[in-house]
């Protein structure tokens, strides 16, 4: 594993001077965000967030416009990850998960979080056709899509930049108060299932904190 | 969607109460037909969708969070 | 054709002289001459076996849908509406469909169902078995409620029987549902024949569009049933020959209350209401109003209620309706409101908490009716009840709360001499006696469950 971080750090300076490879680190860490600030619009609409300076639509209204924007960012992020001569990964591993033998896993792991919000995105614009049940079964994978995008972010390029850490902890900050605020308004009754959600919600935290001590950061080259 | 506001139908709203969570979101985008009781749940002020609103219902209708509101077309 | 043609029930020019008992009872004819429930032999010695069909049907209404348009039945179940509209809706449809049979009797005050299905259990089994033959039907699940244990070992014993015998043609299942007040719905039926829980479930579709396992279900109250086996054997003119052009045949009636002999009286549709207070040996004790078709029914004064009718039309007209067949009286001295405070908390505890109006509303209009019944309450308090009460009505996927406003509206208006009493002196002397409505305990419903 160290000689991985210590290649990732040799080649830095040359990598950051490749325009390509500057917009794919670029509109990963935008993606990140706006899929963040997607989930806990998401969490506090379906908790009925109703703040007194805005009406419910705009913030729904809201939730879908900056989930489309992330859609826009991953687009780019996974464009430029293609095109990039300096980075093997083609169309076909770049949308099929835990096939491409660069960098897998965490090239996997961002396949799978891009696929799930491709799900999420698709169910969400027939919705109306498709009826609330199914169309409600797969929004809840944007709860899967969050983390793994997470992890992998983690596992990139910048993550040894303090800036960029302080984006992943505001991003967990920010999904994470929206889920306990959440659970917390569903409350009374079903005291242990939202207890479990609850913890369940900071082992993300908790493992990414384990993941940036000890992990493969910076893998990503 | 124009020949959808023709007279060849009445449009009609209907609520899946069981569905409805009282987001409320209907009531802010179509004040004239919906209203909210005091614990913001739909009151429905009239079914009939007049022509001018029905851009207006259609928007209300995409609008809600659990898809409790529908607008059907009902042939004469 | 020809087969079709042969198969019975007779039409309605060939009328049978179908057996009358005493007060013109047809139901509970049997019960009436001999003092005792009838089993298989006696109910195949009085009736024969049941006039089903020799062919399968095809998807059109035949004779029986007919004969039951032409007797114009209508549900005893509660909604009153056409029984033979609904056949033929069902039989209309192409492919198979199902039937259930109703016999959950939520409501507290009736007891029509438990007497019926107890004494004649052959006769709604036979009117299960028609109608299933008649709509075309492969199986008739009869739903009743699991806290009356003996009754349920009693109809699954009958079925048992005419298995053995092979009287009945498709299977009829007898389940246990929990006993709430809205798992009689008949979307709560359908729902829990099909796997879930026994609540009210959303309308479209409807369950004689789709229902148990998707198939078009014709769901009957189990008095509904049992009349349409008679009119199958008997014809639309005998059925019309009770009651009156209107509202035609005999009804079940349960009596309770401030009468002396409280209970379940058959009579023809129609019947002055004075006259089934009669009936039961005329009042204990002078009454002051009555309840009318249920917890979910309509208070009406005494002095008007006594000569009114006891059929759909007459009874809308003072904006009540015969709803289960309930005749509640309450006597003069009571409180209305105290009684009525109590059966609001009652029903409060059993909607299924899945609309707002139940699960935020009706439990606001419970507490505020208890506050006008201890006399708690100031106008203000009155004008907010009045906005709540308005705004349970039509809200729901189901009836229930509209069932919960009609009463506390007509409570209102029925007990306003008590009201203004309440709000200006504090509750009246009545209000602490005991109860003469029996209401169950609101705290058990949670304890049975949905499912």
């Amino acid at each position: 594993m160290t000689s991985v971080v210590r290649l990732g750090a040799a080649s830095l300076p040359v990598a950051a001077h490749r325009p390509l490879w500057f917009a794919t680190r670029a509109s990963g860490s935008i993606t990140l965000l706006l899929l963040t600030a997607a989930v806990a619009l998401g969490v506090l609409v379906s908790g009925r967030y109703a703040p007194k300076r805005f009406t419910r639509f705009e913030i729904s209204a809201l939730h879908r416009n900056v989930s489309v924007l992330s859609l826009a960012f991953l687009a780019v992020h996974i464009v430029t990850t293609v095109v990039d001569p300096l980075v093997p990964v083609g169309w076909v591993p770049a949308l099929v998960p835990f096939i491409s033998a660069y960098r897998a896993p965490w090239l996997g792991l961002a396949t799978l979080a891009s696929d799930l919000m491709l799900a999420v995105a698709i169910t969400s614009a027939v919705r109306l056709r498709m009826g609330r049940r199914p169309w409600k079964a797969v929004h809840w994978l944007a709860y899967a899509a969050w983390p793994v995008a997470l992890f992998h972010a983690a596992a990139g390029t910048d993550t040894h930049l303090d800036l960029q850490r302080g984006l992943y902890a505001a991003c967990v900050a920010a999904v994470l108060a929206a889920v306990w605020w959440r659970l917390y308004r569903a409350g009374p009754g079903m005291l242990a299932g939202r207890l479990s959600a609850g913890v369940v919600a900071a082992l993300v935290p908790a493992a990414l904190g384990a993941f940036l001590a000890s992990g493969p950061q910076g893998v990503f080259l | 969607m124009s020949d959808a506001q023709t007279a060849s139908g009445v449009h009609t709203l209907l609520i899946d109460r069981i569905a409805c969570d009282g987001h409320g979101a209907c009531a802010e985008l179509l004040p004239e037909l919906i209203g909210l009781d005091e614990w913001g749940y739909p009151i429905v002020r009239s079914t009939d969708v007049p022509g001018e609103l029905l851009d207006h219902a259609r928007r209300a209708v995409a609008e809600c969070p659990v898809l409790a509101l529908r607008v059907e077309q009902k042939h004469r | 054709m020809t087969e079709t043609q042969s198969s019975s029930p007779p039409s309605a020019a060939c009328v049978l002289d179908g057996p009358t008992g005493p007060y013109g009872s047809r139901l509970l004819y049997g019960w009436l001459r001999t003092g005792s429930p009838a089993d298989l032999d006696e109910h195949l010695d009085r009736y024969g076996p049941p006039p089903l069909p020799r062919t399968a049907r095809r998807p059109t209404a035949g004779p029986l849908v007919r004969a039951v348009e032409e007797a114009g039945l209508t549900g005893r179940g509660g909604a009153a509406f056409p029984t033979g509209r609904k056949l033929r809706t069902v039989a209309e449809t192409p492919g198979p469909a199902v039937v259930i049979a109703n016999g959950m009797e939520s409501e507290p005050v009736s007891r029509k169902d438990k007497i019926l299905l107890s004494l004649a259990p052959h006769l709604v089994l036979d009117g299960a078995s028609l109608a299933a033959a008649a709509v075309g039907a492969e199986a008739v699940h009869l739903c009743l409620p699991r806290t009356r244990a003996g009754l349920v070992r009693h109809l699954a014993g009958a079925v048992d029987e005419r298995r053995l015998r092979g009287i009945d043609r498709v299977p009829i299942h007898v389940h246990g549902l929990p006993h709430r007040y809205v798992s009689s719905e008949a979307t709560s039926l359908v729902r829990w024949v099909n796997g879930g829980d026994a609540r009210p479930a959303s309308t479209p579709p409807r369950p004689f569009e789709q229902g148990v396992g998707g198939l078009p279900t014709l769901v009957d109250n189990v008095e509904t049933l049992a009349h349409l086996a008679l009119i199958a054997r008997y014809g639309a003119d005998w059925f019309r020959t009770a009651g009156r052009p209107g509202a035609p045949g005999t009804t079940l009636v349960t009596l309770a209350g401030a009468v002396r002999a409280p209970g379940v009286y058959e009579t023809p549709m129609g019947t002055p209401i004075g006259e089934l207070v009669d009936r039961a040996e005329g009042p204990s004790e002078e009454i002051g109003a009555l309840l009318l078709g249920g917890f979910f029914g309509s208070w009406v004064p005494a002095e008007t209620a006594m000569g009114l009718s006891f059929a759909k039309n007459d009874l809308a007209a003072v904006g009540a309706g015969p709803g289960a067949g309930v005749i509640a009286a309450l006597p003069r001295r009571a409180c209305g409101l105290a009684e009525t405070a109590r059966v609001l908390a009652y029903l409060a505890a059993h909607s299924a908490r899945q609309c707002g109006p139940c699960t935020m509303g009706l439990p606001t209009v419970a507490e505020d009716f208890a506050a006008v019944a201890r006399g708690d309450a100031d106008t203000r308090l009155l004008d907010r009840l009045a906005g709540r009460i308005g705004l349970l009505s039509g809200r729901g996927a189901c009836r229930h709360p509209d069932g919960a406003s009609r009463l506390a509206a007509t409570a209102l208006r029925v007990f306003a001499d008590d009201l203004r009493q309440h709000i200006r002196r504090g509750p009246c002397a009545a209000a602490s006696r005991k109860p003469v409505l029996s209401v169950p305990d609101p705290a058990a419903a949670d304890a049975q469950g949905w499912r």
